[in-house]
């Protein structure tokens, strides 16, 4: 039987880690490499880092930070942020991610998911879903949340599932950095439909909002600044939630 | 002693960086090759693969792997194959229907059954011992997976029912899960399968 998993989230830009609620109020966080090596020695099921470098050029040094990352990691290790084509999802699979996430460029795009599962397999797209509350229903936002779409969060689940993508990464723009738990609805309902493993994000502060999502249907959590504060650790996290009675990897 | 080399045979599209990292955390430096010649010389030998069974297969025996990969198993050098790779050393498998594996293990590979969601991505318990193998937790990314593997030292896993997680005979391991993101537990696994 699968165990919940703990997913630590590294927001990168210019090489380093940021926090903040995304893209606002950045700051820094230390180094990625040090950050993601940390978090598997505490316990860490796997690691995302998300580029969210402003130019061009900043996002070629993400590869390296990719490569660096991986030469000391051995948990698998998702990296997502600005994949407009395959080529960016080769350029980061090569670098030394495991799995590509893609936002943006697949709700332009659906086909983009179909081209990367058939190359490298469904186990390395992840689709990347952030979603808020719209008159009564989830809408699917992009460009980091700044964009509604008019699409329904649950269709579009539904779609990319259909597409070939292997699991979900949904974001709530409504709890993101709100420290309030997860969006139990908007996870519940993407899980039923797609039938894939769901990563919940946004909004996590403690333990009981990790196990909120896990009953709600999540297969994992996403979680970024209880970790990066260091207000508590991965390892301890998950010695509270099996306590509480999640089956987790100790 | 000199730092053992790995020769590691490409099946395709398969992502490399992170088995290449992992034996190279281990000293251990890695080689990339299809040549028949090749594979049946060298110390260490990975069959990798991930994508599907039968365009995993194609390159093997377009290439003449496939019989040295064979010969070697049957002299009980050194080999290790992971995920997909594992799987191609059964029979057939229902992913490819029509199309056959290595044959070295008299069994099938078939979908996970039951009420589960498929693929299987995650970390599951795997129970069973062997001179390489131990219990502990290993992550999985797969739909398929055999439920048997007569001749062979086996340690079992779960997910809508109990399947083959990795197995072991002599000198020769072959994982379902990835032992190269298995963390500490799949760093222990490589380097005991590397002193052989």
């Amino acid at each position: 039987m699968l165990t919940a998993r703990i997913i630590p989230c590294l927001d990168v830009a210019d090489g380093r880690v940021v926090k903040g609620v995304r893209f606002q109020g950045l700051r820094d966080a230390g180094d990625p490499a040090e950050r993601a090596w940390l978090y598997e020695a505490q316990g860490a099921d796997e690691i995302v880092i998300l580029d969210v470098s402003a130019t061009p050029e900043a996002r070629a040094h993400g590869l390296d930070v990719i490569d660096q990352v991986r030469q000391g990691l051995s948990i698998p290790l998702t990296v997502g942020g600005g994949v407009r084509k395959i080529d960016d999802a080769a350029a980061f699979l090569d670098a030394g991610a495991d799995k590509v996430s893609i936002n943006t460029a697949a709700v332009a795009d659906p086909g983009l998911v179909a081209a990367i599962a058939e190359r490298f397999g469904s186990q390395c797209c992840v689709v990347a879903i952030d979603a808020a509350m719209r008159e009564g229903r989830f809408e699917v936002l992009v460009k980091g949340g700044r964009e509604g779409t008019g699409l329904d969060a649950v269709a579009w689940a539904k779609q990319v599932a259909e597409l070939g993508a292997g699991e979900i990464l949904l974001t709530s723009w409504d709890r993101d950095g709100t420290r309030s738990g997860y969006d139990l609805s908007l996870t519940a309902v993407v899980a039923t439909a797609s039938r894939l493993p769901v990563i919940a994000s946004g909004g996590a502060a403690n333990a009981q909002h990790l196990a909120e999502a896990f009953a709600a249907g999540a297969d994992a959590v996403l979680a970024a600044s209880i970790f990066h504060d260091d207000e508590t650790t991965v390892g301890a996290i998950k010695q509270e939630l099996a306590a509480m009675g999640v089956r987790v990897r100790l | 002693m000199s730092a053992a080399e790995v020769v590691v045979v490409p099946t395709g599209t398969a992502n490399l960086a992170s088995i290449r990292a992992a034996f190279r955390r281990l000293g251990a430096a890695v080689v990339e090759s299809l040549e028949a010649e090749r594979i049946a010389q060298a110390s260490h030998v990975v069959l990798p693969g991930v994508g599907a069974f039968a365009a995993s297969i194609a390159p093997l025996r377009a290439s003449g792997a496939d019989a040295a990969l064979v010969a070697r198993i049957a002299a009980d050098r050194p080999t290790l194959a992971v995920c997909v790779g594992h799987q191609l050393l059964f029979e057939r498998s229902d992913e490819s229907p029509g199309v056959l594996g290595l044959g070295v293990v008299p069994a099938q590979v078939g979908r996970f059954g039951g009420d589960v969601r498929i693929p299987q991505f995650g970390w599951n318990e795997v129970t069973g011992e062997g001179r390489l193998l131990r219990s502990g937790f290993a992550y999985f990314a797969n739909s398929y997976r055999a439920t048997e593997a007569p001749g062979w030292t086996v340690a079992m896993a779960d997910h809508g029912g109990p399947f083959v997680a990795a197995m072991e005979r002599g000198n020769v391991l072959t994982c379902q899960f990835h032992p190269e993101l298995s963390g500490a537990y799949g760093c222990d696994l490589l380097a005991a399968w590397l002193a052989c």
